[in-house]
């Protein structure tokens, strides 16, 4: 049986050795590794750890981007019973301590000097750390550090070894069991330590399946890999489901290049966040303000049909012999063109999750003919617990529970999953574990929603961020801080929104200009500005800021529920929250608690009725030094609006 | 942790003195640079740095003095030739073709190595093509190196500034040269498109054996990254050594900072 993920690459390497499994573009050129060769590249390794004296059960740290011998390495690990901990590659050295001596590391492959550099820097907290490999041995040559050697060398003796003992590898394989742990993942968490989720083969190839049937993914895909693989959905999309199904995954050439080569591949399964799609979008209409009127008049007029038209028609539904003749015409002229510049030409699936999508976004991408759906799930659940089937998308779910789930809604709105797919435990931490997976099988998923009458999952907010009005004219109105952040995000000026409101008496928003989409209208605007902080408090940013608020408040007004969750009053930050300075996670998400304790003089200034107030604050470098940056940031007032009452 | 080995002279300047007219831009500056160095030319503004290497690449005739490299003693190079003996070099104000993508400008420095005729590359026939496969092939290495792979097919116009000064390296790397002339490779960046640029220098010097002659009038880099330095004030040499001796050098600290009266 097909049970754990090396027994999975044989397989393929078995069947259809020389049918392609990674791509990575490597001096201008997509050079392709065949099965067979993936397969040959893990044996070589696996041996090489192993005479290195990686032991089963042992785990493994594994940091980089996307590149084959990086999945190979974790292939390799896994051969030998060993466990691969992927890490994020952007995180400072400090921060990969804490996993490290949590999983009592003493193996680590990483990607190139970077990453090494990294390793030797806290190698005095990290002792056991004793083997680091490098695959890129760029800038690496004069290192004279213990236990440091490249990749090649690993892979040169692996060879000698395995020519010496050709059974070693299947042997290896052979021994391991689907309930043996896979991998293990840290979660970002918003508050205090990392924790280490502990997957088995069988809950990721389970849930990986599950996936690939609910959307008939085979063999021929192409998907692009480009989020860092620490990341669960990157390595579900790019490991566990490139492993189940036989699909080829493509390795960008840099950070750097992944628009490019994502029109170059046009990938047929594509997944990312809805920042992601965001940032495509947002470039896309800062260009098109760029460009000739006829063109810009030609793409409003079909832009605004396809609002109309687009999504029922990707829907299954009828829209009608003229609208059909027209989006025809816009397909030829502005769609199609749009699509290929967008590189989802080919797109057959393309998911989103991780965060609420707006939904203006979501339909805009629907809109041009892309099948873009929602997905739920987490690290926890390894990903696949909702999805949406391909007529029935929609912004504001996240669709049906897939294959093998349960789902019910616990009495304080909190979804709880059954799953085939749940974690085994928090590495180490019963009490965690405890807290989130009940004797009975349920995953506290912390999430409050609830299942709407079409039988889709639809998520509100964190159960504990769902927060009240205190005082004031809303008294008692519901609060969900993530609900407005989201529906401002949704301008392209818009980059990142904090909003409080819980127990105070109105809600408050901090915002975070989008530097290149702000400075490009401040150009045409001929408005002269310095750098970012100075263009963030240009009174008519300010104005501009303003006027995507009262947006919003005009949309929240109709809303009988979400009323009282207007914007009463608004600041432009001075500074980009950053992932580094602890106030944005790994993954993006923005830690509201942190940031109000650090940015506490603002929120006493939005509170306290001030028009501006003085901040200083420090900031780290990605070097890890750290600097200060001060600003006196203005505060405004904006317009809200009388609920709509709903029609009787 | 560098444990780089220095080897013999490579280049030996003697006696230059060079004047335009009755400005004497240089007077009397001796100095050499042995194989796999980093030697850096530094002074204040107008003290000849540029000229002087303007001397050693053959742009301008030197009114005395000499200069050997590789053991043969030139009194007047000439640029073509000094190319082909392997030196190449960066500019100051930057010297591309804006118009022309990175691509084709890295590409351009390939032209001394390209041996198929005019003809033949005009009409990519024969061993034209094979050839100019080969010659991409290794200018994709450089964009490697250099890590512009996002910018290969951009006009070189469009790139920000540290971007096209790395486009300007690249074009100099592209004719595999043996000693790298670098005329203010940081001027005018940022702090982080300087580091960027002392980890190329660093990193070309060191996987490469490339021997490395800056001119640079920032103090911080120069003293970093270099094995010896020049100073030049007003056309005449007044240091020459180890970072440390220069910077304890009492001339240098008067040019630098001045004296009091």
């Amino acid at each position: 049986m097909l049970t754990t993920f090396p027994r999975l690459l044989l397989d393929h390497a078995a069947r259809r050795g020389q049918a392609p499994a990674m791509r990575e573009k490597e001096y201008g050129i997509w050079q392709t590794r065949s099965w067979a060769d993936i397969a040959r590249m893990a044996e070589h390794i696996a041996c090489g750890l192993h005479q290195a004296g990686l032991h089963r059960g042992e785990h493994m740290v594994i940091i980089g981007a996307n590149r084959p011998r990086l999945y190979a390495t974790m292939l390799a690990a896994q051969s030998l019973g060993a466990i691969p901990v992927p890490l994020y590659q952007d995180a400072v050295a400090a921060e990969c301590v804490f996993p490290i001596n949590n999983a009592e590391v003493r193996f680590a492959l990483v990607e190139d000097q970077e990453q090494v550099d990294k390793m030797l820097e806290i190698r005095e907290s990290c002792p056991q750390l004793s083997h680091i490999y490098f695959d890129d041995p760029r800038g690496l040559r004069n290192y004279d550090e213990e236990g440091l050697a490249g990749l090649d060398e690993l892979i040169g003796a692996g060879e000698a070894f395995s020519k010496q003992h050709p059974d070693f590898y299947k042997d290896e394989i052979e021994k391991a069991q689907a309930g043996d742990v896979a991998a293990m993942f840290f979660t970002s968490g918003t508050t205090g330590n990392p924790k280490g989720v502990v997957h088995t083969h069988n809950s990721l190839i389970d849930r990986a399946r599950a996936g690939a049937e609910f959307d008939r993914l085979s063999g021929d895909e192409d998907v692009l890999a480009y989020l860092p693989p620490a990341w669960i959905g990157q390595n579900i999309f790019s490991y566990a489901q490139w492993l189940v199904c036989g699909y080829t995954v493509n390795c960008p050439e840099s950070s750097g290049t992944v628009n490019i080569d994502l029109k170059e591949v046009g990938p047929t399964y594509y997944f990312a966040p809805p920042r992601v799609f965001e940032g495509l979008l947002t470039s896309v209409m800062i260009r098109m303000e760029d460009a000739g009127s006829i063109k810009r008049k030609m793409f409003h007029y079909f832009m605004d049909l396809a609002k109309k038209v687009g999504p029922d028609r990707l829907d299954g539904k009828s829209i009608g012999g003229s609208n059909a003749l027209l989006y025809w015409l816009g397909n030829l002229l502005v769609y199609g063109p749009l699509r290929n510049n967008l590189g989802m030409n080919r797109v057959r699936v393309a998911y989103t999750a991780g965060e609420a999508i707006g939904p203006d976004l979501f339909s805009f991408y629907r809109s041009i003919g892309i099948n873009l759906k929602q997905l739920y799930g987490s690290t926890e659940t390894a990903v696949f617990v909702c999805l949406q089937p391909d007529h029935e998308a929609r912004a504001d779910t996240v669709g049906v529970p897939c294959q093998g789930v349960e789902i019910k809604v616990a009495d304080n709105g909190e979804i709880l999953v059954k799953s085939p797919g749940l974690l085994k435990e928090y590495y180490k931490n019963p009490k965690a574990t405890e807290e989130v997976l009940t004797a009975d099988g349920w995953y506290h998923t912390s999430d409050a929603g609830f299942i709407d009458s079409h039988g889709h999952l639809k998520i509100i907010d964190r159960v504990k961020d769902v927060g009240r009005i205190h005082g004031g004219a809303n008294d008692g109105a519901m609060f969900a801080p993530k609900y407005v952040e989201n529906k401002l995000k949704f301008f392209p000026q818009i980059k990142e929104v904090v909003a409080y409101g819980d127990q105070r008496e109105k809600v408050c928003v901090m915002i975070n200009i989008d530097f290149d989409a702000v400075g490009n209208w401040a150009e045409r605007q001929n408005l002269p500005y310095a750098g970012y902080t100075d263009l963030a408090q240009k009174p008519e940013v300010y104005q501009l800021i303003r006027e995507c608020v009262e947006k919003v408040n005009a949309d929240l007004a109709e809303d009988a529920l979400l009323a009282g969750s207007q914007i009463s009053r608004f600041l432009v930050l001075h500074k980009e929250l950053d992932a580094d300075d602890g106030e944005l996670t790994r993954t993006n998400k923005v830690r509201r608690g942190f940031i109000a304790e650090k940015y506490q003089p603002l929120i006493d200034g939005l509170y306290g009725g001030k028009t501006e107030q003085f901040i200083e604050t420090v900031v780290k470098f990605e070097d890890g030094r750290t600097g200060k940056v001060s600003a006196t940031l203005k505060i405004m007032d904006a317009k809200t609006f009388a609920p709509v009452k709903a029609a009787a | 942790m560098t444990k780089k080995k220095i080897g013999d002279v490579i280049l030996d300047v003697k006696n230059i003195s060079l004047r335009f007219g009755g400005v004497k831009a240089l007077t009397d500056i001796s100095f050499n640079v042995k194989e796999h160095e980093i030697r850096a030319i530094i002074g204040p503004n107008g003290a000849g740095k540029s000229s002087m290497l303007n001397c050693i690449n053959g742009v301008y005739t030197p009114q005395e003095g000499s200069i050997t490299f590789r053991g043969k003693t030139f009194s007047h190079m000439n640029s073509r030739q000094v190319a082909e003996m392997g030196v190449a070099r960066t500019f100051q104000n930057l010297a591309l073709f804006k118009g022309m993508s990175v691509i084709d400008n890295i590409m351009s420095g390939r032209n001394l190595r390209i041996k198929s005729n005019l003809f033949l590359q005009a009409l990519r026939i024969g061993p034209a093509q094979k050839e100019e496969e080969q010659h991409r092939e290794f200018v994709e290495h450089i964009i490697d190196f250099l890590e512009i792979q996002a910018f290969r097919k951009t006009p070189v116009g469009q790139l920000p500034y540290g971007l096209q000064k790395r486009v300007d390296l690249g074009r100099a790397l592209a004719m595999e040269p043996q000693v790298l002339l670098l005329d203010e490779p940081m001027a005018g960046m940022n702090l982080e498109e300087k580091q960027d640029m002392c980890r190329f220098v660093l990193d070309i010097n060191d996987e490469f054996g490339t021997t490395v002659v800056l001119i640079e009038h920032d103090m911080g880099v120069v003293m970093d990254i270099s094995d010896r330095v020049v100073v030049l004030d007003y056309g005449k040499k007044i240091g020459d050594g180890t970072p440390d001796e220069v910077r304890n050098n009492e001339d240098v600290i008067r040019a630098y900072l001045g004296t009091s009266h």
